[in-house]
């Protein structure tokens, strides 16, 4: 595949992310803080969210394991994936950990727990989205192009 | 006598418990041209300042300390409001009754749009609330802040 062709799946894919509600604005922000010196601040971002959601979905799981769960700890957990997700603009994640916080504050077990496989899922789907784009990003730089906006 | 623009960089102080928002807040404050230190707790923001978490402390004002202080150079604190341990809120308070540093503008940050709680920090002292994630057109809002503080300054500096 030739280095414009490459360039225009990147940009379609990229778009089809956003119109399927992967990603939001806030991952265009991100783009927006990139530049010549700080040329890899969008994957170092995106690889501790990835780091950071593993260890909480390793956490929530457990938490929710538990006789007794501890339903302040499962919130905390969610709370902070919650964040890390909207701060990085993986929308899908987010928006399942807004569900996820109302079962912990009614104390739902069942609702928790389903609410647990739909944010792996989604945490999944949206890691695969973005090391496939990343990849493409790389083929393009190594082919000697520029990324498109 | 004229007043110099003053091309000195103003120096932020960050304070969130999350690792990616403070390598986000860093990045942001960085390419709105702020000299940045970043921190992941209020008391480690304390323990920057020279202050300690005692909430009793009997500090003589004239005492060497406070020129340590001055040196610092920190122009604006911006914290993030759910913290483990010491909160945001707890951090303004207790930066608000410090002598030294009460002058400093605060800003809160927070995930949760919760209008008494952003009230509460408004009305107990911080300059401006923003609500998660912070965007380069928040940070842009920090400026006219620390450009007051400093005329503010200058206009009670005895030196």
């Amino acid at each position: 595949m030739d280095l414009v062709q490459l360039q225009r799946q990147l940009v379609e894919y990229r778009t089809s992310l956003y119109h399927e509600g992967f990603l939001d604005e806030q991952f265009t922000q991100l783009q927006e803080l990139q530049d010549e010196n700080n040329p890899d601040f969008v994957v170092e971002v995106v690889s501790l969210f990835f780091e950071d959601s593993e260890r909480l979905l390793n956490e929530l799981t457990k938490a929710l394991e538990q006789q007794s769960i501890d339903f302040k700890r499962v919130d905390a957990h969610v709370h902070q994936l919650k964040g890390s997700s909207s701060s990085i603009g993986a929308q899908r994640v987010q928006k399942v950990c807004i569900a996820f916080r109302n079962y912990c504050e009614e104390q739902n077990v069942e609702g928790c727990l389903k609410c647990l496989q739909q944010v792996r899922h989604e945490y999944s789907l949206v890691k695969t989205k973005l090391e496939s784009m990343f990849q493409l990003e790389q083929q393009i730089l190594s082919a000697g192009g520029s990324i498109p906006m | 006598m004229e007043m110099a623009v003053d091309k000195t960089q103003f120096h932020v102080l960050a304070v969130d418990d999350s690792l990616i928002d403070r390598k986000l807040i860093e990045r942001l404050l960085k390419t709105s041209s702020f000299q940045v230190t970043v921190v992941d707790s209020g008391s480690k923001a304390l323990e920057f300042l020279g202050l300690n978490d005692d909430e009793h402390e009997q500090r003589d004002s004239n005492s060497d300390e406070d020129q340590d202080h001055q040196d610092l150079g920190v122009n604006l604190i911006i914290t993030d409001y759910c913290m483990p341990g010491m909160t945001g809120y707890d951090l303004l308070k207790r930066i608000k009754k410090s002598s030294c540093f009460r002058d400093i503008p605060v800003v809160i940050m927070s995930s949760e749009n919760i209008p008494s709680r952003i009230n509460r920090c408004l009305e107990d002292g911080a300059e401006e609330f923003l609500l998660k994630p912070v965007q380069l057109s928040d940070v842009n809002k920090l400026r006219p802040h620390l450009m007051k503080a400093r005329s503010n300054e200058r206009l009670f500096d005895q030196h």
